[in-house]
């Protein structure tokens, strides 16, 4: 029961929504849409509901064509940012409206009511309306009724980006524990890198109405097939640079030399090398380094782990780092990429190594 | 802390104060003082107690007036929210027609409320009036200023004229104001479009409908100026409301006395009812 995108594509007048898409989407999988805002998550998800109809190409689910089938047709629950419940029905009867309308015996409602008040916490405040209820509820209400009705698709769009922090973080663990065991395809909105790697599964990167790659989560993170995608997948945003390769060495910000590193059996030539944050370290700590020193823009320090942007060479690189390092804003800071890490990409911004 | 004292602050409230004190609590309180003594020429007052107050309770034509005044009141709700909030139904969410239509909309409410009454005056009439000929010419006999349900057809049929607009505003600016997400949550449930009325539309206006009809509530019962062009109260007394019985008094007669007795009563009645009005509607909100 796997749902196919062949080819599709979006057109609002003169605009391209969606660029020629094709997606299979497995039974059971979590599927994480990774994109910032206006990238065509949010698009996407409503041509796969039936939603939106798509201006071409073809949607099967379990091998049977449902383009521009709608989706009170189709058997499909959503969840949205905003906390959408009926604003005048208790949290009982909101959790069980999607089962009155298939005209369900009152025992069974009552049943999976229960059930999947008991999954997602909700027991105590079955009776309350959703303005009694905190963020977190309200929208633990909103997939409570996205998860009894059994849909064999259940589309989350960004649901937790309006909640608070420490709300987020317990929904976040809870999340692909709800849809484990389960036999719908789950899809999930987010702009965030680090949601779509806590869920795991498989991750359409987007960009601009494309999707730029699509995969196991790990393995896009590793391996991104091009820079956009690389850019798409990581927070803070990946440092690049334009490279000289010369044998053994390369040339950045124009007048540095650092080893090759990763790009030590890769041809002579230029290259845009792409280093994430997070192997910029104010210490030496990599066997293979590059050291350079820019002028300190901005420091985040959270106790944990300290983030430094510098300007270095016109741009702006980032470092991430354990523990505090406490930088003087507009004083210059020597730091070091670890060059074994990074990743190099050719001229279209294809990944090369 | 120690509070910094600046007495010359008194001098810049000073303006607000006076303006609300000629603006309201001067001839509130001249009106308090006129109910409570009778007064005659030469500036003369002589106190009086309650005796207006008494006489005003058990005065029939103004229980009359009072009836009818309520009968309208209700008429006139029971007409207007209705279809103000199904006009804004009606209304487009986007486009170019948006703008079309609230200027539409808005144009009875800009229309001088003596100009709406010379309007539909003019209107009515049985001989030369597109409304008046028209009904005369189905063959129904209709003068509205002999047959006292032609009145008050003619009245009515003004006043929705001129507010139901006000409603349609309301509950249009409230409707657009639901996210989209609402209406694509409820086509993903499946839910009809009497179900999406009822149990999105309706709630989320709830609000709203509250201040239109605490509106029109209290504006109805305060219609003057578009009746008394319309009919003068006529014909005899049977569209003659509670704020024209109260102008005779008090501008004809020259009875300050019961006049102001009566502005004191009939501002407690719309004090009372929209009290308990919006207390009723907003219970739920409180517990």
């Amino acid at each position: 029961m796997s749902l196919e995108l062949h080819n599709i594509t979006k057109q609002v007048g003169a605009d391209t929504h969606i660029h020629p898409t094709s997606l299979v989407l497995k039974p059971g999988s979590f599927n994480v849409l990774l994109g910032t805002t206006l990238s065509g998550k949010t698009t996407l998800m409503q041509l796969m509901a039936g939603i939106q109809k798509p201006s071409s190409g073809t949607i099967r689910f379990a091998g049977k064509d449902v383009t521009g089938v709608a989706v009170q047709k189709r058997n499909v629950s959503m969840v949205y940012q905003q906390f959408i419940n009926y604003p005048n029905f208790n949290v009982y009867d909101n959790i069980a409206s999607p089962l009155r309308v298939a005209g369900m015996s009152s025992a069974e409602i009552d049943a999976r009511v229960g059930k999947a008040a008991d999954l997602l916490r909700l027991t105590p405040m079955l009776k309350r309306r959703p303005n009694e209820l905190s963020g977190g509820q309200q929208q633990r209400t909103a997939i409570a009724r996205a998860l009894v009705k059994d849909s064999d698709l259940i589309l989350l769009d960004e649901p937790l980006a309006n909640l608070d922090y420490k709300l987020r973080e317990e929904l976040r663990e809870e999340l692909p524990k709800l849809f484990a065991g389960r036999e719908a395809i789950v899809v999930y909105a987010t702009t965030e890198p680090i949601e779509a790697l806590l869920f795991g599964g498989t991750t359409a990167a987007l960009h601009e109405g494309r999707v730029t790659q699509f995969g196991p989560t790990s393995a896009i993170y590793r391996t991104p097939r091009d820079l956009v995608t690389a850019q798409v997948f990581s927070d803070p945003p990946i440092n690049t640079a334009i490279v000289e390769k010369r044998g053994e060495t390369m040339t950045v910000f124009g007048n540095v030399a650092w080893p090759a590193g990763s790009a030590r059996s890769l041809p002579d030539g230029r290259y845009t090398m792409g280093i994430r944050p997070h192997h910029v370290t104010p210490e030496k700590a990599a066997k293979t380094s590059g050291a350079f020193t820019g002028r300190v823009l901005v420091t985040e320090l959270s106790g944990s782990e300290s983030i430094i942007h510098v300007e270095v060479g016109g741009s702006t690189w980032v470092s991430q780092s354990h523990g505090i390092h406490a930088f003087e804003v507009g004083a210059s800071a020597t730091l070091h990429a670890d060059l074994d890490q990074a990743l190099f990409f050719g001229a279209n911004g294809e990944l090369i190594r | 802390m120690s509070k910094t004292v600046n007495q010359k602050a008194w001098w810049l409230v000073l303006p607000v104060f006076v303006m609300v004190a000629f603006n309201a609590l001067i001839p509130l309180m001249t009106v308090v003082n006129y109910s409570v003594q009778e007064s005659f020429g030469n500036n003369e007052f002589f106190w009086s107690g309650t005796v207006w107050f008494q006489q005003l309770l058990a005065d029939d034509q103004i229980h009359e007036s009072l009836l009818r005044q309520i009968v309208f009141t209700s008429i006139v709700l029971a007409i207007q929210v209705p279809l103000g909030l199904s006009i804004a139904l009606c209304m487009p969410k986007k486009g170019p027609w948006v703008s079309v239509c609230l200027v539409l909309m808005a144009l009875p409410l800009l229309v001088p409320w003596n100009v709406v009454g010379s309007m539909w005056n003019i209107m009515a009439l049985p001989d030369i009036g597109l409304l008046g000929k028209g009904i005369n010419a189905l063959g129904i006999p209709f003068n509205y200023t002999r047959q006292p349900m032609a009145a008050w057809f003619t009245v009515i049929l003004m006043d929705v004229w001129h507010w139901t607009s006000l409603v349609v505003l309301l509950c249009y600016a409230g409707l657009v104001s639901i996210p989209d997400a609402y209406y694509q949550a409820a086509k993903v449930d499946g839910a009809k479009p009497w179900a999406v009325f009822r149990y999105i539309q309706l709630p989320k206006l709830k609000h709203v409908l509250t201040i239109a009809i605490l509106l029109r509530f209290m504006d109805s019962f305060m219609i003057y100026t578009e009746v008394i062009v319309l009919t003068g109260g006529g014909p005899g007394s049977t569209t003659k409301f509670l704020s024209i019985d109260l102008v005779q008094k008090a501008l004809g007669g020259f009875d300050l006395g019961p006049a102001a007795a009566l502005s004191i009563v009939y501002f407690l009645i719309i004090l009372l009812m929209s009290w308990l009005f919006y207390t009723l509607m907003m219970r739920n909100e409180a517990n």
